[in-house]
């Protein structure tokens, strides 16, 4: 009996311990958002529209899941570098330039690649700040 | 008794309503910029008083087609005029899309016109402003887009539209100006100036649209 009290008391502590680093890590990437919305409306909102749709065939939109899944790694050197070259998203062309945004810190890159890849429909969940400088690397 | 005194309510209720519906459907917008008054005699030599209102004088400009046109363009039409630059990342994008979705309100009303004048007198050559239409997704017949010399373009930008341009170093891409879409009427005279960059004046340039309309009639 007293093993069966102590036994259900370790695995209740270790239930309680997973469930408040699950919250600590939702709590993160929550904060990585509500900041990465507001860096948005201040860098990308103007051409990207508040609700991710871009504009005609001048500003691609951001809400196609399957292009924001593959090219996840490329966000960071998009962000930062801009883009030059054309491009082809939900099957419009796109030919015109981005402005890079050199002078962003990885911390706020890394909030919007959050905001952007848990907008618009997409739920990719967390992105840390680490990863931009790793992402930065291999750009192509 | 109580029920006496809520239909007396009801009907003066009722009666408001319709005064100020019947109000708003007579109501006619503002006349901008300065005005004279112009004395005439009439052939009895009494004297009268006309207003002379401020309106856009004409104009001669490429338009993307590298075509000129000019005010005979819009006669007969009421038209909304602003002022960017292609490779503004600042607030054209969103004026423009805000324009647009006036543009997608009133595209199969004739007697509605879009006016865009580029203030980039270096870059936004006729052929650079064909492909931003096309990119756009608008009908230029409808909405047309203007390069036309730094002064002729700035002059008018300033003296009969109101709205301050001008070359800025220090301003991100170059240009400063101001993101006000134009409102004007089948006289040429200025009727209304909304901020492009604010949803609820472009919603309220609609609704002013529709009234000019109607005031024309």
């Amino acid at each position: 009996m007293r093993k069966l009290i102590l036994l259900s008391i370790f695995s209740i502590t270790i239930c309680c311990i997973i469930i408040s680093c699950q919250n600590a890590q939702e709590v993160e990437q929550a904060k990585y958002r509500s900041g990465g919305k507001d860096l948005y409306l201040k860098y990308c909102q103007n051409c990207h529209s508040a609700n991710g749709e871009g504009l005609g065939e001048l500003y691609p939109s951001l809400t196609d899941s399957v292009f924001m899944k593959e090219n996840k790694a490329q966000l960071a050197c998009i962000i930062k570098n801009g883009l030059t070259k054309p491009i082809v998203i939900d099957g419009k062309r796109y030919e015109g330039k981005m402005p890079g945004f050199q002078k962003l810190e990885n911390i706020d890159v890394a909030k919007i690649i959050v905001y952007i890849t848990n907008s618009f429909g997409h739920q990719q969940g967390m992105y840390k700040f680490e990863q931009v400088a790793k992402d930065l690397e291999n750009c192509k | 008794m109580i029920k006496f005194k809520n239909t007396i309510g009801l009907a003066t209720l009722f009666i408001l309503g319709i005064g100020l519906f019947a109000c708003n459907n007579n109501k006619k917008l503002p006349i901008y910029g300065q005005r004279e008054a112009k004395i005439t005699k009439d052939a009895e030599g009494n004297e009268k008083v006309d207003t002379v209102y401020q309106t856009i004088p004409n104009f001669k400009f490429l338009n993307q087609d590298s075509t000129y046109i000019t005010q005979d363009t819009f006669k007969g039409k009421i038209y909304v005029a602003d002022f960017f630059f292609t490779s503004c990342t600042t607030i054209c994008p969103t004026m423009h899309r805000h324009l647009k979705s006036v543009y997608e309100q009133f595209k199969d009303n004739p007697e509605v016109m879009f006016l865009s004048h580029t203030i980039d007198f270096k870059y936004d050559k006729p052929s650079v402003l064909f492909k931003y239409a096309k990119n756009l997704g608008v009908d230029t017949k409808k909405w047309q887009f203007v390069y036309g010399p730094k002064e002729e373009i700035y002059n008018l930008a300033e003296k009969s539209y109101l709205t301050v341009v001008g070359e800025d170093k220090t301003a991100p891409d170059g240009y400063m100006h101001q993101g006000w879409l134009v409102l004007i009427d089948k006289e040429k005279k200025m009727r209304g100036a909304y901020d492009g960059t604010k949803e609820e004046q472009v919603e309220l340039l609609k609704k002013d649209m529709a009234t000019l309309l109607a005031e024309e009639k």
